[in-house]
């Protein structure tokens, strides 16, 4: 082992975690928002969008993320979509993520209990007040613990950016190892940066779902 | 004679080939408390539920004083926003509770006054306070509906619907998923809203409810309405023999 290395490679490195931070971040977040928009799209668009929507997670869910985001890149500016590497690789990241977290979506929704809708239909709510209202919140505390799980996985998909030279902590790496020849250190380095990322979204995850859950508990 | 509050005439409704309700007639009088009885599977929840269309029926005519619900004109469904606004007028209470669990009890109250009614939040939440005053409930307003007796949080439940000053109260079999000591309270709180002369429909099992607190009993069986009367004549002097059979049933798995 040789550590000396990582004064010279230390500042690289950490820029790379702060660039797959902020992939993961907004990665997830557009992600989300769009697995969101997708599946209320599903529970309530006419069924021939329900259709295309089946078709567009099949296929997404069926191809490796790195061969979309080589489409992506690469095949991009055939049909006019030129991106830099980093905003392609959170379109990307936003791709690949949406279809499983509208399927967590979906089975959150059918989690909430049909009385619960009805009986905000039934005193002349609208349909969009009970999406905000009753169908959000109880959807969502049913699908919490999937979110963060697939929000997990999403953070260790970040390193195939490195493959379009998105500059993060994977490319810092492989940047290092290729320039020293010290495989090793680099990529403990990097196991070690996923793992505290891991932990302490799980951590963050655990202690939200108690929150929101308090109240549901039946305590009597 | 008075119009009637609801005017059922000749509803049909189909579960594809299951004939759910067939030629179903039925007038609830105004301020006037209707009880439907029969057994399980009969269709009286159906029924119901097809009073606020909750359940589409399939032909016939259902009209709240006089116009009609879920329709235009026959074979054309109304719009939603029109729907919701007839739905504001008709209070509905479940076997089931359905209160929002995410809410407190003074929030499930207010909700449909803050967004069906528009009301400020703080008017809504005075007049929430009042309704669960009037159900014995102002102690419990800040509990969520997990720390809610089955009692309670149908009391809340029907809280929810009165404080929408409803003109006509549905309640589908309101106190059948209680525990029997449970039981007591919320018919208590129904007795009280006839007494103000509250417009009801109640599909219930509880025959001593039906017995003292209806003015009409309805009896329905495999989709039909079989007879309409006072509860003496219904529930002590039935004719039909369905009737008969369904109450020497009933008395019998009741005594002991």
């Amino acid at each position: 082992m040789e550590w000396s290395i990582l004064e010279q490679y230390g500042p690289a490195l950490l820029r790379g975690f702060g660039v797959t931070v902020l992939c993961w971040i907004l990665g997830t977040i557009f992600g989300m928002a769009l697995g969101l928009v997708i599946a209320l799209m599903q529970r309530y668009g006419p069924r021939w969008l329900g259709w295309i929507i089946q078709a567009y997670i099949e296929v997404i869910r069926g191809t490796p993320f790195l061969v979309q985001l080589f489409v992506l890149y690469y095949g991009g500016p055939l049909v006019g979509l030129r991106l830099d590497a980093l905003p392609a690789g959170l379109l990307g990241l936003t791709i690949y993520g949406s279809p499983y977290f509208a399927e967590i979506f979906r089975s959150g929704f059918r989690a909430v209990p049909h009385g619960q809708i009805e009986a905000a239909r039934a005193i002349g709510m609208a349909e969009p007040t009970i999406v905000r209202r009753v169908l959000l919140p109880l959807g969502l505390v049913s699908a919490l613990p999937a979110l963060v799980n697939f929000s997990i996985i999403l953070t260790k998909e970040t390193v195939i950016l490195s493959i379009i030279t998105v500059p993060e902590l994977m490319y810092q790496v492989s940047r290092m190892s290729t320039e020293t020849f010290r495989y090793l250190e680099a990529n403990l380095v990097l196991a070690l940066f996923f793992w505290a990322l891991v932990e302490t979204i799980s951590r963050v995850g655990r202690r939200f779902e108690a929150r929101i859950t308090k109240h549901l508990i039946e305590r009597t | 004679m008075q119009a009637s509050a609801v005017d059922i005439r000749k509803v049909n409704k189909y579960y594809g080939p299951f004939h759910a309700l067939k030629d179903v007639d039925l007038a609830i009088p105004p301020g006037k408390v209707t009880c439907l009885i029969g057994p399980s599977g009969s269709g009286k929840s159906t029924l119901l539920r097809c009073i606020n269309f909750l359940e589409e029926y399939d032909s016939g005519e259902i009209r709240i004083d006089g116009q009609l619900i879920g329709y235009e004109a026959p074979g054309r469904k109304m719009s939603g926003r029109k729907l919701r606004e007839m739905r504001r007028s008709i209070g509905m209470v479940f076997q089931q509770f359905n209160l929002w669990p995410h809410m407190t009890a003074l929030g499930n109250v207010a909700e449909g006054l803050v967004r069906v009614r528009g009301l400020s939040k703080a008017e809504a939440q005075a007049r929430a306070a009042e309704a669960l005053a009037k159900v014995g409930l102002a102690d419990k307003m800040g509990n969520h509906p997990a720390r809610l007796s089955g009692g309670q949080q149908q009391r809340v439940a029907i809280a929810r619907a009165i404080a929408m000053e409803p003109r006509l109260m549905l309640f589908d079999e309101p106190t059948s998923a209680l525990d029997p000591e449970l039981v007591g309270e919320v018919l208590n709180v129904m007795k009280t809203l006839a007494g103000e002369g509250m417009t009801m429909v109640v599909v219930t099992h509880e025959m001593g409810f039906a017995a003292h607190v209806a003015d009409q009993v309805a009896f329905m069986e495999k989709g039909e309405l079989v007879g309409v009367d006072s509860p003496g004549r219904i529930l002590h002097h039935p004719e039909d023999p369905r009737i008969q059979g369904f109450l020497r049933t009933y008395h019998e798995r009741n005594s002991f």
